[in-house]
């Protein structure tokens, strides 16, 4: 028996992207497999690590616990869609390197995208709402003060490129 | 892991929707999906067909007036959490939605898929309960009313039928002079609790307390609720709600340990709603 496939129209880092797949198609997989963009890892795949976080309309959410199906016709951005077009990393992508907020990097792109939506929420967050806002996402090497260190860079420099 | 394969349906409508659900054998509802994909993901539930509401643009509701704060089936937590004025007439719910998972899966989640999930670790389910707030469920048979009371019915089991869909839930506002907090404790933040609370306080013109009112979470297989008025007043409230639950002992904590926690945190609760109840009081 094959599974029936639905018309999929995902728009991904402002490309308008079309494929069918079954219902049962993760987000995460969607973008990985149908799409070939392997910049969004997938980790626990149950909602808890985070590396899987993509901007769905601009909001942080789990790819992998979200069906491609369900977010037919909406926006996505992926890790691969932060940077400039011309390449230049973004203010976030700079600060984790600067930083050094990453080690082996299988958690990276969630937290990009996680930072990414807490500081245009929350431009000058306290170190509170910095921690609040990097719970969801697990890092299993830096042991976290780098990247705490590394959202603090981003809000500094995001604010210095805005002057 | 992946998900077993499912039947998809995707209504546009409430119409659409109730009948799906009527005509699927072994139906699920499929809102913001953060309690369910994770179930399949793991293959812990294998639905035949899933309804996906998320495209029913008139279930994306969120209303609040001086009676109460009406959610429906699409409202994400975030919203709810930042709405002001839902956090101006019922305090309580973005107290306890800033305790439910992470910021992240607060923007898909549903305050009704919580409900209807109903997790007994779970925070809104208590909240509910403690307010005695209702949902509204819709099925091809019609609109029903479910109080809180009568909605908790066991762990992840509620008195909903298999062919009613959640459409809505109320949280009643709070009553003048009374003042909430809500308390729990997680091994890391935004995990479930291993025990938590939701308290009301009134007081009366002399700011002594007159009415004390808690949820636990954590502790029961349904939120419990219980009257503290008696024992906040005798000043053994923590021995009191000890003496009053008989909590699971699972890998995450002994159930020495829970009833340990229930006793604090009610204590804390307690003394934080008061502390609202006289502020709100306050000109």
């Amino acid at each position: 028996m094959t599974e029936q496939a639905h018309r999929i129209e995902l728009t991904v880092n402002g490309t308008l992207h079309v494929a069918d797949a079954p219902a049962r198609r993760l987000l995460s997989d969607f973008l990985r497999h149908d799409l070939g963009l392997t910049g969004t890892h997938v980790g626990c795949e149950h909602g808890v690590c985070g590396c899987c976080t993509v901007l769905l309309d601009g909001e942080p959410v789990r790819s992998c616990l979200t069906f491609a199906v369900t977010v037919t016709g909406r926006a996505v951005t992926t890790v691969e869609g932060l940077a400039a077009p011309d390449g230049t990393m973004s203010p976030v992508q700079r600060a984790f390197q600067k930083c050094h907020a990453l080690q082996c990097g299988f958690c990276t792109p969630g937290f990009l995208c996680t930072v990414t939506a807490l500081l245009r929420d929350t431009p000058h967050p306290t170190e509170e709402e910095v921690i609040e806002g990097i719970s969801g996402n697990l890092c299993r090497c830096t042991g976290y003060q780098n990247i705490v260190k590394a959202v603090h860079r981003a809000a500094a420099l995001i604010a210095e490129e805005a002057r | 892991m992946k998900p077993p394969p499912f039947g998809y349906r995707a209504p546009r409508t409430l119409d659409e929707a109730v009948t799906a659900l009527a005509d699927a054998d072994g139906g699920k509802v499929l809102a913001g999906g953060q309690s369910l994909v994770p179930l399949l993901n793991m293959r812990l539930a294998a639905p035949a067909e899933l309804i996906d509401v998320n495209h029913v643009a008139e279930l994306d509701t969120l209303e609040a007036d001086g009676a109460g704060v009406r959610v429906g089936a699409l409202a994400r937590h975030a919203r709810v959490e930042r709405s002001a004025t839902a956090a101006r007439v019922q305090p309580l719910l973005r107290r306890a939605l800033r305790h439910v998972a992470h910021p992240v899966i607060r923007n898909r989640g549903t305050v009704v898929g919580s409900l209807a999930h109903a997790d007994p670790a779970a925070e809104l389910p208590a909240v509910l309960a403690l307010l005695g707030g209702h949902v509204e469920a819709v099925s091809v048979r019609g609109r029903r009313v479910v109080a809180a009371r009568d909605l908790f019915v066991g762990p992840l089991e509620t008195a909903l039928a298999d062919d009613e869909l959640a459409v809505a839930a109320f949280f009643p506002a709070a009553p003048p002079r009374t003042g909430t907090a809500f308390a729990e404790i997680a091994r890391r933040h935004g995990d479930f609790a291993l025990a938590g609370v939701a308290a009301t306080v009134t007081v009366d013109g002399d700011g002594q307390a007159e009415a004390v009112r808690a949820a636990f979470l954590g502790v029961a297989e349904v939120p419990l609720v219980l009257d503290l008025t008696e024992a906040a007043a005798s000043g053994r409230l923590a021995e009191h709600v000890r003496e009053r639950i008989d909590p699971e002992s699972d890998i995450h904590a002994s159930a020495d340990y829970r009833r340990h926690l229930a006793g604090v945190l009610a204590q804390r609760a307690l003394a934080k709603a008061t502390a609202d109840a006289l502020a709100r009081e306050a000109p």
